[in-house]
């Protein structure tokens, strides 16, 4: 039996005025596997995400990464052992190419060499020629901003993965090439993935597992497989009213 | 000119070297209280509206109210260069506290965000991202305090404690403008340097996105 990796046990997230962002939401995600959190602007999801590195504190229940209950975990070990990607990347712009990959090995005190060996690697795996190392974020495209997004998430080779959004100001057809460089590097590097979108075709080409969620709450959790044939009315009326065509 | 150099020309060098010693004390007792205090008020954010108003008062004082106003204060009074150097350092202290506070406010939430996932502790995050990427703005600071320094440390002559205002003083009393312009082109000429040089400073620390 696959063992979990991330669990949320009745979380719900309150903000200052009482408006509930996530009510009530359990969910296992086991080891190595990919999961979408599926749903539309203000569904939650980003927030539900932002609980496993604790950049969100919900206001009741429980989120567990490993078997460690992520309240009681000294937070700063825990975001360490934890890859974010994000819209646009947010690489730092004062800083290297290469210094922006291996931020978490800096972080950690490893020596230069290490970590220069360890990000010209992580280029090399998110396709990128070994020249970029020495550039600076503004000299690249959005394409290969977020790769190098991805390379720094994984440089630490993090057990979990959280991606928020991760292909959302691309192109269409930088999209497609990253979103294929992504899967073939999950093939390769197993993570427990958490992949943030509102795009269908995205969630099924990417993810073991669509969870569909509106309103703070989650409404439908399939296995990907099972989705564009699924009787769940939510379900069902999110892919009539996004699907489009075959995802691979 | 030349006799008037050959009169003058010692006197107005070891003004002009009062008026830089003086400035440029202040700028370090100022830049010492306002960058810690600055990063403080980011991170203490109840306190800035208040810290920021006391200094912002402070501004609004007429400079020659505020050293008339320290002259009888026990310790500063007792010589001019001290309270001289006082007051230019509360001239200097607002736009040092106030860059420094909105230059590190107004980094990029999604790069503070990103730190913090990475695993930064509070510290790192100051000194790797919200720093470097706030210099120009804090160095802004730094260049209006020290041009309004080297401006208002004129008026320190008014009590005694030299500088270039001296030589302006005393053509004023004696109705003499070269003496007035002997104190006020040294003085103007040291606001240009500072100016010039620490623009170049800003510019090179500027980060491009």
């Amino acid at each position: 039996m696959a063992t979990q990796e991330v669990e949320f046990a009745q979380v719900s997230f309150t903000v200052e005025g009482g408006r509930q962002l996530l009510s009530d939401i359990s969910l296992t995600v086991e080891a190595g596997t990919t999961t979408a959190l599926l749903g539309r602007s203000g569904s939650g999801k980003t927030t539900l995400l932002r609980t496993v590195n604790a950049l969100v504190r919900p206001t009741s229940g429980q989120v567990l990464v490993g078997e460690q209950d992520v309240a009681e975990a000294d937070v700063i070990a825990l975001r360490r052992g934890i890859g974010y990607v994000i819209q646009e990347a947010g690489l730092f712009p004062h800083m290297s190419i290469e210094r922006n990959v291996g931020m978490a090995l800096e972080l950690a005190g490893k020596p230069k060499t290490e970590i220069a060996a360890r990000a010209a690697e992580m280029l090399r795996w998110v396709g990128l020629p070994e020249d970029v190392a020495k550039r600076q974020p503004w000299q690249l495209s959005g394409g290969q901003r977020q790769r190098v997004g991805l390379a720094r998430a994984l440089a630490s080779d993090p057990k979990v993965l959280l991606m928020d959004e991760p292909f959302g100001a691309l192109d269409p057809l930088t999209r497609a090439e990253i979103r294929a460089m992504v899967r073939g590097l999950l093939e390769v590097a197993v993570k427990t993935t958490l992949i943030v979108t509102h795009d269908l075709d995205e969630a099924l080409y990417l993810a073991d597992r669509v969870v569909l969620l509106e309103a703070g709450r989650i409404v439908a959790d399939l296995a990907a497989g099972d989705v564009l044939e699924s009787t769940n009315d939510a379900m069902r009326a999110y892919v009539a009213a996004t699907w489009r065509g075959d995802a691979a | 000119m030349r006799e008037f150099l050959r009169q003058y020309g010692a006197q107005i060098a070891r003004l002009t070297f009062e008026h830089v010693w003086l400035t440029a004390s202040a700028m370090l007792f100022a830049a010492a209280i306002g960058l810690p205090l600055g990063i403080l008020l980011t991170r203490k954010q109840g306190l800035a509206r208040p810290v920021l108003a006391v200094a912002n008062v402070l501004q609004t004082i007429p400079s020659l109210a505020l050293f008339g106003l320290l002259l009888p204060v026990p310790f500063l009074g007792d010589r001019a260069a001290r309270l001289a150097i006082v007051a230019l350092t509360g001239y200097a202290l607002l736009p040092i506290l106030r860059n420094t506070y909105t230059g590190i406010r107004g980094v990029d939430p999604v790069l503070v965000d990103v730190s913090n996932a990475l695993g930064m502790s509070n510290l790192q995050r100051l000194l790797k991202v919200e720093l470097p990427l706030a210099a120009s703005v804090i160095l802004a600071g730094l260049r209006t305090a020290t041009v309004t320094c080297v401006g208002v440390a004129t008026i320190a002559a008014a009590v005694g404690a030299g500088g270039l205002g001296e030589l302006i003083f005393r053509g004023v009393a004696s109705v003499d403008n070269g003496l007035v312009l002997a104190g006020a082109i040294p003085a103007a000429l040291l606001a240009l340097c500072a100016d010039g040089v620490l623009g170049l400073v800003e510019k090179r620390l500027a980060v491009r996105r």
